[in-house]
């Protein structure tokens, strides 16, 4: 215990805290950037962001990974906040945590195996846009000042590594922009104005809403799309984590430890999070591996916060603008657009068909749900045309016609199926061989039947070969991915 | 089948391993396995404090970090297959016919845990490569390792001394009435005078020694008793110098962990101080 204690935690000290340390400065402007998304208090992101922070560092399935605030959620509760305010929030982010957690017990984390590369990638890149578009109302509307911190910061953000990699090139675009806005006395717009900020520890608050049935309608739906879109962001930022650091993690667990956070974060004044794809990119670069990392980043992100809450509130908008844009920049899949090119044009058309639908609706639950549907769509297409039937006469003139039908036969390919017989032929008797195909569904059956039954009709008689191999498939609780001599006999055919 | 296996890696203990390995293979008869392991979560990780994601800096990061695994491990790959050569060569000089070598990657302690069923003995050295130089120490995977096993232990030391008589630290409990039974059953300690002793004074224990005295007797060991008294450890070992003994038998990490985290264990004393090697049985 005390050895898998130290393995987990504190085997990787220095990397885990100064790449804690990093990502809880990153982590600083995201939140309060994702809370001016929601139209709450930057405190509320703040709260959220250090409470899931620590939760997951415990309660996570993935070290190294973080959770906090974020854009994917921010998104969906805009609705929920305008309409009906702050206190509904934080009860549909206990709600979110607690949906998230059965998820966690129903074993949901595996239904991301239908969730394809291509929607994955539109997933990204959707996000990206995302949380850049969110920052374009900071940008109308202000002077030309403005423009020009918005372009240094970028500049700070961008060059500044080709000087040195030992101080987070994010923080000191913060710095001197806040610190030449500061000195010059320059009328910009600052976080302050957006609202308050952190000056305490956060407390534990019920939320103030009336426990009934019209509650629930109102905060369910807002609360179920959160648990898919953060379980969801979640399980992909779990699996760019285990690519990048090449180890394992427990997928069930994250859900669990997801819902655990969000409970927290919506008792303790905060939204509800999920992963962070680009934070937890930061966190690996910069050499955080263990658990250790993840809770360091949430404790650092709360000190800042509490005691530096005056000088946050004096951070121009511009300079977290720009922050946000190297965010968004970074979030996107470029290769994506070369792959293009490369790919077949089905998953190109999933992973545009993905981003357009959230963009368009800002909801990546929506985006992804379509995604998934156009995936397995083309590729129930693609399976249907694995798909053959050859005939030859048994012997010139005999009247006795032989079809033999490979491949796979079920909803997609049951009428060309049908169509492969030619009925008009007048024979005494066709025998078809069905042993080296495969019949997956009943459609496929019906449409078996009636070529049988077509051909009785031009009084021809029916011979049927296999029909016991070809619907072995049939079956719901179909499983010989154990067995391999039931793969080999299944599949020995083609 | 079950095998010997022996747990090379860069160590100065890695020959004594490999020596008291083909000791156990000859006398138990037993196929022998040579194995390395490559850790890859003792790798330093690189770490780049510039906080910001570049265009493309998801993917770029990704290569990066693959390239560098690669090359660690190209590397490591090869020196493992030296060390296992060398260890071969050195069995093979001694009379094992075919030792087996295999190289995985992953963990120690999960590696030998997914071992477990075909495991006869696992030899282990008492210092891992990475404590070279430091005296009377434990590596770190050691106890991770006992505590993980279900199948006889043996911890070396740095020297190697054709074991000649044993002594086997009895305490009563179970594991140690069970370690009776296979110590009289094993061909390993075949026609070997045996010590048995145990530290403190009561009656169960001694008639618990009576009956092992009597087990080891019938089949056919030359067996000495004796009855200590003060602290376990610095008793038990006091002893083995004092009779010349060359391999103690012990059960391990008997009690619970909560008794442990405040007395400390006596198996970790006895690994800590050993000088001869120590068969742990669980």
């Amino acid at each position: 215990m005390i050895q898998s204690l130290k393995q987990n935690w504190f085997s990787h000290l220095k990397g885990d805290t100064l790449a804690g340390a990093v990502v809880a400065l990153a982590l600083i402007p995201e939140a309060i950037a994702f809370s001016i998304i929601a139209g709450v208090d930057p405190k509320v992101g703040l709260y959220a962001s250090f409470c899931i922070c620590v939760v997951t560092a415990f309660a996570g399935g993935r070290p190294a990974m973080i959770s906090a605030a974020t854009g994917a959620m921010a998104l969906l509760m805009v609705g929920l906040v305008k309409e009906h305010g702050l206190q509904y929030l934080l009860a549909a982010t206990v709600l979110t945590g607690i949906l998230q957690i059965l998820a966690g017990f129903l074993q949901l984390g595996n239904l991301m195996r239908f969730v394809s590369r291509s929607v994955v990638t539109g997933f990204v890149n959707a996000l990206a846009i995302l949380i850049f578009l969110a920052q374009l109302p900071e940008l109308s509307g202000v002077t030309w000042h403005v423009y020009v911190m918005v372009a240094v910061g970028l500049g700070i953000i961008y060059l500044l590594p080709l000087l040195t990699t030992a101080v987070p090139s994010p923080l000191v675009c913060i710095v001197v922009i806040t610190g030449f806005a500061m000195y010059m006395g320059m009328e910009v717009p600052t976080v302050g104005d957006k609202g308050d900020l952190p000056d305490s520890l956060p407390m534990f608050l019920f939320p103030d809403i009336p426990l009934n049935f019209e509650t629930l309608q109102i905060i369910f739906p807002v609360a179920f799309t959160m648990m898919v879109v953060g379980l969801l962001e979640s399980m992909m930022t779990a699996t760019i984590v285990d690519d990048l650091t090449d180890t394992d993690s427990e997928k069930n667990r994250e859900c669990k430890g997801q819902g655990v956070a969000n409970i927290f974060s919506g008792f303790l004044g905060g939204m509800a999070g999920c992963a962070m794809i680009g934070q937890s990119v930061i966190n690996v670069k910069s050499g955080g591996r263990k658990r250790l990392s993840t809770l360091f980043a949430g404790c650092f992100l709360l000190v800042l916060v509490v005691f530096l809450g005056k000088w946050v509130s004096q951070i121009p908008m511009a300079a977290l603008v720009a922050v946000m844009i190297m965010v968004s920049i970074g979030t996107f899949s470029w290769e994506s657009i070369t792959n293009m090119t490369k790919h077949p044009a089905s998953s190109t058309v999933v992973m545009l068909a993905t981003v357009t639908a959230t963009v368009a609706t800002h909801n990546l639950a929506i985006g992804v749900g379509i995604g998934v549907v156009l995936s397995a769509l083309f590729y129930a297409n693609k399976v249907g045309r694995v798909f053959y039937v050859r005939s030859d006469l048994d012997e010139i003139n005999s009247g006795h016609r032989r079809y033999e039908v490979l491949g796979q036969v079920f909803f997609t390919s049951a009428d060309q199926f049908i169509a492969s017989f030619d009925f008009k032929e007048a024979l005494d008797k066709v025998t078809i061989d069905v042993h080296r195909s495969h019949f997956w569904d009943i459609t496929a059956i019906g449409a078996l039947d009636k070529v049988i039954i077509k051909f009785r009709r031009e009084g021809t008689e029916v011979e049927l070969i296999g029909l016991n191999e070809a619907s072995a498939t049939l079956v719901d609780k179909f499983a010989v991915h154990d067995k391999p001599e039931a793969v080999e006999k299944l599949m020995g055919g083609h | 089948m079950s095998e010997v296996i022996a747990c090379i890696d860069g160590s100065p203990a890695a020959a004594r391993v490999c020596d008291y390995a083909v000791w156990a293979v000859q006398r138990l008869n037993a196929p022998l396995t040579l194995l390395h392991v490559l850790d890859h979560s003792r790798y330093p990780v690189e770490s780049d404090l510039s906080g910001n994601l570049l265009l493309g800096g998801r993917e770029s990061l990704l290569t990066e970090l693959s390239e560098l695994d690669a090359k660690r491990n190209k590397l490591a790959l090869e020196q493992g297959k030296l060390m296992l050569d060398g260890a071969a060569s050195r069995a093979i000089e001694k009379g094992v016919a075919e030792p087996k070598q295999r190289q995985r990657h992953g963990g120690l302690v999960e590696t030998l845990a997914g071992m477990q069923e075909q495991t006869r003995i696992l030899v282990i050295g008492k210092l891992g490569e990475e404590h070279a130089g430091e005296a009377a120490q434990v590596g770190d995977h050691v106890e991770q390792v006992i505590r993980t096993m279900h199948k006889p232990i043996l911890v070396v030391p740095s020297d190697f001394a054709e074991p000649g008589k044993i002594m086997l630290a009895f305490d009563g409990s179970p594991t140690c009435r069970e370690g009776v039974k296979l110590l009289a059953a094993s061909p390993l300690f075949l026609g070997l005078p045996c010590h048995l002793v145990a530290v403190g004074k009561d009656k169960q224990l001694s008639e618990d020694l009576d009956w092992a005295r009597d087990t080891l007797e019938k089949s056919g060991h030359e067996v000495e008793v004796a009855q200590l008294e003060g602290d376990v450890e610095p008793a038990l070992h006091q002893y083995q110098q004092d009779n010349g003994i060359d391999m103690v038998v012990m059960g391990a990490y008997g009690h619970s962990r909560i008794r442990e985290f405040f007395v400390g264990s006596t198996t970790s004393k006895m690994i800590k101080n050993a000088t001869v090697p120590h068969l742990l049985l669980r």
